[in-house]
């Protein structure tokens, strides 16, 4: 009836390997970190800022610092997209002008201060002993230094305040935190069996601590990298504000600098201060919202989830730990299709 | 002397009790995905099975299988991305109605469970916490399932559990470091029969012990079902281990229950050629000595299941029909079986196959075993 033979199940079985489909196969998943509605949004914004810290000053139809472009004053029109100020000059060449200052300090200071971070938190982690105790020591001096006081300070020292030394500077003071973080989480990670496996193997300390250790703290990581830059974005805003900083140098902390001190508000100028703090809002807003998608983004089980949470929660799935989700009106029999 | 007489030695009438008719966990139609979105995998794929009282349940099969998913699933402990997407899980109290384990809130669940339900989990020598002493952690189990009780009988219940499973009542003042891996296990399971469940699941609770460990806890385990009369549900992929202890197995294949059947029943007389498959991958713990085989191939992968049988790649009596029809669990068409097994195989269903118009086939001889 059969023509498969029924001796035994070993000589019977099909040579043939079951049928393998790569889990890769299909359509391609877009990257997981642009499937979040929160983190494309910020991302755009970011980039956003960035181009125009790169062309700003190229597209900037006046120069920023020229005296009478315009009447005094002027309403925002056609010639003026945001108006002039006190003396005549175009408060969007302003702005277009002082993107790249906000976006220079920013990611220099949090790029400085992460690798800084990076280099004292995971060696005191790994090393332990004395000599994390003088970088636990070293760390903990650093972060009870008032960055803005400093600024002033090191400001009132040297003859031009340049944006590189106030990156510098916050850089230095805004390192410590991240460090901490980062020292606490390495060593819970120094501990586990898949770093004493990885020691077990031969493999070199430094490999260690790149490739088995650096991956698991990206989230702290790059968290600590966005939170580093909005602190350097407002601390470079306030300092510019408040008159520290090179004048000349523009940026959105240098308008509203001269905008408070020719009395913008009291005569009425919004034009003049309005636009330079909602930049300064969307670019705190854009850097939370990349920092929201990455949790999602280093944490693989939320990753391959494939849901967004608004979907979610119109299905009526609570994903916890320790009360497993169920679909909304749970039916008692799978569906035929499955 | 093999393991199974000793057991009889040590409870006479454990081997040949009868499970009992009534039901205490009663699982039907459960499905559970891992994922939220289109590229879900269907890790169960609507498993019955009933557990009745004082009865040893053995759950095997393959790593991947779904072994942990459906205990886990159906006492909701599953973690994201788990998703649980039909079924009823009824657990039926000594008095009054069953009730569903899946729709309970919080709170009731919360309540039940080590209750009603405990568990021991894979490598539950870790399961301590190592900042408390070992009697502070079972009394506290009991102090939260029971705020009235007193610190005085508290006390006096932890000093009980543990000469229970054969430790000495001053280890409730060591930390779990002091104790020795099988220790900490033992521990584990008295803290599990703190609260006296009627259902205890051990997830592969000895994989981690060396064989003369794991020895002397199953025969714990055995003494005190025996004892208490609570169900058991044992994981395991040791399916010889199973057949030494348990009283019913339930062999899983790519997130579904293929046979379910007598321990000696399938020991004897496998129906399914992958329970066949897996008893010849394993030397029997007693007995004479027989060639092991294997089972070609891997199981499938569970995000792309073909359609029909998901062994049928895999298997050595496949007919036609195999790689389009999907077998249900239906008794096999074996004359004199017992008539409460089943299994999941088109070659024990010849309606399935006459319904679609396909010819008529027999039981191959080894899986027709008398």
């Amino acid at each position: 009836m059969s023509n498969v033979p029924v001796d035994t199940a070993l000589e019977a079985a099909p040579a043939a390997a079951p049928l393998v489909v790569r889990p890769g196969a299909g359509p391609r998943r877009r990257f997981v970190f642009v499937r979040n509605g929160k983190s494309v949004t910020g991302l755009v914004i970011l980039a956003a800022f960035t181009v125009l810290a790169v062309i700003g000053p190229w597209i900037a139809p006046y120069d920023p610092s020229k005296v009478g472009v315009g009447k005094l004053l002027e309403h925002p029109s056609a010639k003026h997209l945001l108006g002039t100020d006190h003396i005549g000059r175009d408060v969007f060449s302003q702005l277009l002008v002082g993107t790249r200052g906000v976006m220079v300090v920013g990611v220099l200071a949090a790029v400085i201060a992460t690798l800084l971070a990076i280099a004292v938190g995971v060696t005191a982690g790994f090393v332990g002993g004395a000599g994390d105790e003088m970088l636990s020591a070293l760390s903990n001096i650093f972060l009870v230094i008032p960055a803005l006081p400093l600024i002033i300070l090191v400001a009132a020292a040297i003859r031009s305040t340049s944006n590189l030394t106030i990156a510098l500077v916050l850089a230095g003071t805004g390192w410590a935190w991240g460090a901490r973080l980062l020292r606490a989480q390495t060593l819970s990670l120094r501990r586990r069996d898949f770093v004493e496996a990885a020691r077990a193997s031969g493999e070199r300390t430094w490999r260690i601590v790149w490739f088995e250790t650096l991956p698991n703290l990206t989230a702290i990581i790059a968290s600590s990298f966005i939170s580093t830059m909005t602190f350097a974005v407002l601390s470079q805003t306030t300092l510019a504000f408040i008159g520290v900083a090179n004048v000349n140098d523009w940026s959105w902390g240098t308008v509203l600098y001269w905008a408070q001190g020719n009395q913008a508000l009291a005569r009425g100028a919004w034009w003049w201060f309005v636009p330079a703090g909602l930049l300064i809002a969307v670019l705190g807003m854009a850097l939370s919202l990349v920092n929201f998608g990455i949790d999602e983004f280093v944490n693989p089980r939320l990753r391959l989830a494939g849901l967004k949470p608004r979907e979610m929660r119109r299905r009526g799935i609570r994903p916890r730990i320790g009360f497993t989700a169920t679909v909304r009106d749970l039916p008692r029999r799978p569906e035929a299709t499955r | 002397m093999s393991f199974a007489d000793e057991i009889a030695r040590y409870a006479p009438d454990a081997r040949r009790r009868r499970p009992a008719a009534r039901p205490v966990l009663e699982i039907t139609g459960l499905a559970v995905d891992y994922g939220y979105g289109e590229h879900r995998v269907h890790a169960l794929r609507g498993v019955d099975l009933t557990l009745h009282e004082g009865e040893v349940l053995g759950l095997a099969g393959e790593s991947g299988c779904g072994k942990s998913t459906l205990v886990y699933a159906a006492t909701r402990l599953l973690a994201p991305p788990g998703l649980i997407v039909s079924g009823e899980v009824l657990y039926h109290p000594e008095v009054g109605a069953p009730v569903d384990v899946l729709r309970q809130s919080d709170d009731e669940l919360r309540a039940s469970r080590w209750e009603d339900t405990a568990l021991v989990f894979q490598g539950a020598m870790n399961s301590l916490n190592p900042v408390y002493r070992v009697g502070r952690q079972l009394t506290d189990t009991i102090a939260a399932h029971r705020p009235r009780s007193t610190r005085a009988e508290r006390e006096d219940r932890a000093r009980e559990l543990l000469t229970m499973v054969g430790i000495s009542p001053e280890r409730l003042r060591s930390f779990p470091h002091q104790l020795s891996g099988g220790m900490r296990q033992r521990v584990m399971i008295a803290m599990a029969l703190a609260l006296e469940p009627r259902v205890l699941i051990m997830d592969e609770p000895t994989t981690a012990l060396d064989v003369v460990m794991q020895r002397q806890i199953l025969e714990q385990i055995m003494q005190l079902r025996d004892r208490l009369g609570f169900a058991v549900v044992f994981i395991t992929h040791d399916v010889s281990l199973l057949i030494e202890i348990a009283d019913r197995i339930a062999i899983m294949y790519a997130g579904e229950i293929v046979e379910d059947a007598a321990a000696d029943d399938v020991y004897r007389r496998p129906r399914h050629p992958y329970s066949q498959g897996l008893l010849h991958s394993f030397p029997p713990l007693h007995g004479p000595r027989r060639e092991l085989g294997g089972i070609p191939g891997s199981p499938p992968d569970m995000g792309h299941l073909p359609a029909g049988c998901p062994f049928a790649a895999r298997c050595a009596f496949v007919v036609e029909g195999c790689r389009t029809l999907h077998p249900a669990l239906v008794p096999p068409a074996v004359a004199g079986d017992d008539p409460s097994r089943r299994v999941a195989c088109l070659r024990h269903d010849p309606a399935a196959l006459a319904a679609a118009g396909l010819p008529e086939v027999d039981v191959p001889a080894p899986l027709a075993l008398a």
